[in-house]
């Protein structure tokens, strides 16, 4: 059998290597080639879902071989309802922001050599079945993501970087503890997080809920929960557009996927006890993330605080220990990393022409930019979670599953969706209406290849707003069985 | 049984579709287009509405989504309800449409705004045909999503995108409870399908929450108080809009949504008086406000917000049918109003009412029809509006406390006054400035003239005279309507006669008549009124900068105290490195003093260990 | 035939003159020679526990030479560094060279 899951994570690599060795000069052969890998990635994530069987609950395309027999660890692949959805979320962004990527001017061949570092991490994470290979494929995502926002950045780009990498890794060292501890406490042992999820829910209690809070700061701080967020706006806002993209698109849902893969099947009782204080948090970040939001002047910092927002309804669904919750909340994963992305490219798109952020220095743009206009109302109100759109469908699941659990919390969570469609809608008064400033009279519309990175986005947002089962019923399965074993 | 109602809403969805991506180069052709489609729409309607007569009913497509285990269905919902709206939705939208073509002549924007009115028609449909909660609140959102855009259509202007953001945020905050109530709904009861309302046993205080959250969202988009702000502002659009959207239909889907749902609000008596009595206030307040307001078109939406008051307090106090009823008269002739103030504002190019007059000569068919929605809406017999609001009318005098009966006359002739005022300043006497008004052409005055028609005729289908045909067919055949009383009749008619006589008086015999001293008196109201109760400013005062101010606040406190923790903890790890580093004298005996005394100290302990063991 | 005591005794006080040297002395050929003084103590042990306790192959001696031989390496060493360190800063004192603090 051809292995898939093992030429995902390949692919770009091999793609960096061949970049290595192409001569400096030859700038648009490593673009290609770039474009090349992570095309490759596209087409065999949409083969991957073609052939995914969607009823079936196990792992599929496994590939499982010796890797260091001294401490048991294997390398173990493989991808269930819980993960597919998300291997072509990044597999598609990775080409996107692959395309978005065409206008990098210095350091080409370090780009994209790390940009393809990036994207094996990424994909890696995500269809890892050994703690041992997942923890490698999470730190690897970290080093390329600190040069790529450390040396492409804007002004304050050390900063950012450095925080974001020191933030990162204080949880991931925290994470490696508790693999260690898991890897110990298991008889036998073992790093296999399949049996793991059958063995570790019959830890002691007291165990657990150590273990639980150890693996929760470290997926807390990458999704990020409330308290644990400050490295995500300067992170943001510092990173060049791709990079943007990659880090609210899929970087985040690498936080979100660990609750889902092992904070909570490994954990079932500590999951239940910290319920509650897993939806606070949710819904903490729902109206505070929102409510900074609207504080922003930075259009791209707003996003980025919109993130923590809509995080936090990935939070609720996941604290309502519920089918729909989760349903909710992986389905919100998905989409929040569509639309997000394309917020982020669409403030690319602005900055590339006004070498600036700030909201006041805009206005009018619907007289002047009429595509780039339609494109931002429809992410934005995708974003805000107008029904028809992507975003409700995920928000409504979540909030359905957070009151079945916690009534009273959701209907605070309700007022961070009056807070959210203020922000988005102020932002667009003062983006695209109002008379034109008259510093925007110049800039172009958008070009064919910006049109290209956004149209899958918009595509996707309006059929799974329409047809939520379209990316539902990859899901529903793997979910039933996880909550039915809580 | 021909299943066609779901297509109903596709094709104006289809023309919003081809007029968005191909509009630039369809031109004058969108408008053709988005018309066809909505004849099309209006003339499946009929063929439903045969449907309907021939006993078919509800039906389902399949399954949108599963909530908690229980399938969710694209349902279409076919009943008198429905069915009333459908046609009346798809009638006045073609009028508009074709209307609009003369309106929008010239824009620049013109398959845009084509598109959009599509998409608002389809999504209105689509809330008409929803046969669950959560379809309908995705519709709803949908004809909110086209509000906003074609209130802001004209977005170059300031106020306009202001006027969209404050309709948007404000409908949203209603939407937000009847999000909530749904939610209640579902865990209380299971079911989110209006079918199964009527099922539901019981008075349980969540259902009571759940039915007065559902109001809120109606609140929001009939702008009832206290969500009315927005209507008002919502002006700012072109007038086309304002008659379809802000007039005729989205506007009525909070009234649509209460019909609809009628059987949770009947099990608890508490929410038909919460929803009378808002529906009362809402009425007198903004009639009392129109009577002052000197823009054409913000008189009318305050009539607009009054008369959705007054079918509120029809439904709150039991008239299911004269609230619908009146929703429907209403569609027609405040439409008609509207149409005939955008057709006076095409060819005057002022909103102002003080600049006018003397435009009837000018304008002959305008004029005239203007004159008769007037008469429809202040309740004149025969036309449309006095058997519906007699029937609103009869309804709070049988069922209602005589707070809301009065309320209901104060409000029947305030409307007859203002709008009595309205025509009065507009049509007749002199023109009070520079202008050159002429009629408007025919695609704008042949909508004008069908209207009318529709104003004088739609209320005989509920009146006496055909045997009260349609409270037979919204009720479904059951339960007969109260008769109304030879006294409301009277009543009704002459509030109406004095009021359009009150105006007569000050506006045509020009004030003579009221002494100065008096006026006087009255100015601190004037002003009030003039100023609508202050209500955007103590909205703004305690709602709108709080917020914004708690917004800035928490910002600064995530800046200094979250993030401040965040980098408070790298600074801990400098600080107790800044301490440390002293060690690091860089004098080489200093390291071979420690290193020489912990060999010492190393030796010791040995030493020691070794004494204690012997 | 001198106690075993004596030796362990002239190699302790070796010893102890060698690190009072290398604490105190401000001229670093000083401490370089306390340096010596601290491996011939050494030495001496070796030499002395050789005798009285060690095998007849004697290693311990071995051992010391191999001493002897590395600490002359070590002083070539040390006095280079000094003789640069002298150019550098026209000065052997060693509490006069703190570069490395901090």
């Amino acid at each position: 059998m051809f292995p898939l899951l093992s030429s995902l994570i390949f692919f770009p690599l091999v793609g960096a290597l061949l970049i290595l060795f192409l001569p400096k000069k030859n700038e648009s052969l490593m673009k290609w080639v770039a474009l090349a890998a992570t095309g490759a990635v596209l087409v065999l994530s949409i083969l991957l879902l073609t052939q995914f069987n969607y009823h079936n609950v196990q792992m599929q395309f496994v590939e499982n071989a010796v890797w260091i027999p001294q401490i048991n660890a294997w390398y173990f692949l493989g991808v269930d309802g819980l993960s597919v959805a998300l291997v072509f979320l990044t597999a598609l962004l990775g080409f996107i922001a692959c395309v978005a990527s065409w206008g990098i001017a210095q350091r080409v061949k370090e780009y994209f050599v790390l940009y393809l570092l990036l994207m094996t991490g990424m994909t890696g994470t995500f269809i890892a079945l050994d703690l041992f290979l997942f923890y490698i494929f999470w730190e690897v995502v970290l080093i390329p993501m600190y040069f790529l926002i450390g040396i492409w950045g804007g002004p304050r780009r050390e900063y950012a970087a450095i925080k974001f990498f020191l933030y990162t890794l204080a949880g991931s060292v925290l994470m490696l503890v508790a693999i260690l501890v898991t890897y110990f406490t298991a008889n036998p042992h073992t790093l296999n997080m399949v049996e793991l999820a059958k063995v570790a829910p019959a830890f002691d209690f007291h165990l657990q809920v150590v273990l639980f809070l150890a693996f929760f700061v470290a997926f807390a701080i990458k999704v990020p929960v409330f308290p644990f967020h400050t490295w995500l706006p300067d992170a943001h806002v510092e990173a060049p557009t791709p990079i943007s993209v990659l880090l609210a698109g899929v970087l985040l849902k690498m936080g979100g996927y660990g609750f889902f893969r092992i904070c909570f099947p490994f954990f079932k009782d500590a999951a239940h006890y910290f319920a509650l204080p897993l939806a606070v948090l949710g819904v903490i970040g729902i109206v505070y993330g929102a409510c900074v939001a609207m504080a922003q002047t930075d259009f791209k910092k707003m996003i980025a605080y919109s993130s923590v927002s809509h995080m936090g309804f990935v939070m609720l669904g996941l604290a309502s220990l519920s089918a729909t919750g989760f349903n909710g909340a992986l389905l919100e994963m998905f989409n929040h990393g569509v639309i997000t992305g394309g917020m982020f490219l669409l403030v690319g798109v602005l900055y590339d022409r006004a070498h600036t952020r700030e909201l006041s220095q805009f206005g009018g743009l619907s007289a002047n930019l009429p595509v780039y206009a339609f494109f931002l109302t429809i992410c934005s109100l995708a974003s805000l979670g107008l029904p028809g759109l992507s975003g409700f469908v995920g928000e409504l699941l979540s909030l359905v599953g957070g009151f079945g659990a916690f009534p009273r919390l959701t209907i605070v969570a309700t007022f961070g969706l009056i807070i959210t469609a203020g922000y988005f809608l102020y932002m667009l008064q003062r983006v695209l209406l109002g008379p034109l400033n008259l510093n925007c009279a110049k800039y172009s519309d958008m070009n064919g290849r910006e049109i290209f990175t956004l149209v899958p986005l918009v595509v996707i947002t309006v059929v799974v707003g329409i047809f939520p089962n379209t990316v539902l019923k990859f899901q529903a399965a793997a979910i039933q069985a996880l909550v039915s074993s809580f | 049984m021909v299943k066609v109602a779901h297509l109903i809403p596709l094709f104006p969805f289809l023309a919003f579709a081809v007029n968005i991506f191909f509009g630039r180069r369809l031109r004058e052709a969108s408008a053709l287009i988005s018309i066809i489609a909505c004849g099309i729409s209006a003339v499946l309607s009929l063929v439903v509405f045969q449907g309907l007569q021939a006993g078919e009913g509800s039906y389902s497509l399949g399954t949108w989504l599963f909530l908690n285990g229980k399938p969710l269905n694209f349902g279409v919902t076919v009943d008198a309800l429905s069915v009333m709206m459908l046609l009346v939705v798809t009638v006045v939208a073609t009028l508009i449409k074709i209307y609009s073509v003369g309106y929008m002549h010239g824009d620049l924007r013109y398959s845009r705004y084509f598109a959009y009115i599509s998409l608002f028609t389809a999504s209105m449909l689509g809330l008409v045909l929803a046969d669950n909660f959560v379809m309908l609140y995705i519709f709803w959102e949908g004809v909110g999503l086209c509000s906003y855009l074609l209130i802001a259509f004209w977005f170059e202007r300031p106020a306009a995108a202001k006027a969209g953001l404050k309709a948007f945020i404000t409908t949203r905050i209603g939407d937000t409870g009847l999000l909530i109530g749904i939610l209640l709904l579902l865990f209380s009861t299971q079911t989110l399908y209006f079918s199964e309302l009527k099922n539901i046993a019981g008075d349980d205080w969540i259902l009571t929450l759940a039915a007065i959250l559902i109001f809120m969202g109606a609140v929001g988009k009939s702008a009832q108080f206290p969500l009315h702000v927005w209507l008002p502002d919502a002006m700012e659009g072109p007038t086309a809009v304002s008659a379809l959207i802000h007039a005729a239909t989205m506007v009525a889907a909070g009234v649509y949504l209460v019909a609809r749902t009628y059987a949770l609000f009947i099990l608890h008596p508490l929410c038909l008086e919460i929803v009378a009595l808002i529906g009362g206030i809402s009425a007198l307040l903004a009639a009392s406000i129109a009577t002052v307001n000197n823009d054409i078109k913000r008189v009318l939406a305050y009539s607009t917000i009054s008369q959705l008051g007054l079918m509120m307090l029809g439904l709150g106090v039991g008239g299911y049918a004269a609230g619908t009823f009146h929703l429907m008269t209403h569609a027609f002739f405040k439409a008609l109003l509207f149409l005939c103030a955008g057709s006076v504002i095409h060819s005057v190019h002022t909103q102002d009412i003080q600049k006018m007059g003397g435009l009837l000569s000018k304008m002959k068919v305008t004029g005239a029809t203007f004159i008769i929605g007037t008469l429809a809406i202040a309740g004149v017999p025969p036309l449309s509006g006095f058997w519906s609001k007699d029937e609103i009318l009869t309804a709070a005098w049988h069922n209602g406390s005589p707070v809301l009966f009065w309320l209901a006359v104060a409000t029947s002739f305030l409307t007859a006054f203002y709008m009595a005022r309205l025509i009065f300043l507009v049509l007749f006497g002199k023109p009070r400035s520079e202008m050159h008004p002429s009629e408007s052409p025919k695609t704008m005055t042949v909508p004008l003239i069908i209207l009318a028609v529709f104003a004088v005729f739609a209320g005989f289908i509920g009146s006496p005279l055909m045997h009260h045909a349609f409270q037979e067919f919204i009720n479904e055949g059951h339960g007969g309507e109260v008769v109304a009383s030879g006294f409301v009749i009277g009543l009704s008619i002459a509030v109406s006669l004095a009021g359009i006589g009150l105006a007569y008086l000050f506006y045509v015999l020009n004030n003579k008549i009221v002494p100065s001293g008096i006026r006087a008196q009255f100015a601190w109201l004037h002003q009030l009124l003039l100023n609508k109760y202050y209500i955007d400013e103590i909205y703004d005062a305690v709602f709108v900068r709080p917020c914004m101010r708690f917004c800035d606040f928490l910002f600064k406190f995530d800046a200094v105290v979250v993030d401040g923790l965040v980098n408070g903890a790298g600074a801990a790890v400098r600080a107790v490195s800044q301490v440390l580093r002293w060690v690091q004298t860089g004098l080489v005996q200093n390291y071979l003093l420690v290193q020489v005394l912990g060999v010492i100290l190393f030796v010791l302990t040995l030493l020691g260990k070794l004494c204690f063991r012997f | 035939m001198i106690p075993l005591g004596f030796f362990i005794a002239i190699s302790a006080v070796m010893f102890c003159i060698g690190i009072f040297g290398v604490l105190t002395r401000r001229n670093a050929i000083a401490v370089l020679m306390s340096i010596e003084l601290i491996l011939n103590a050494a030495n001496i042990n070796l030499v002395a526990f050789n005798k009285y306790l060690g095998t007849p192959d004697g290693l311990g001696q071995i051992f010391a030479l191999f001493v002897i031989a590395i600490a002359a390496a070590a002083s070539v060493v040390g006095l280079v560094l000094i003789i640069a360190i002298y150019r550098h800063g026209k000065s052997v004192f060693v509490d006069e060279y703190n570069l490395m603090k901090w």
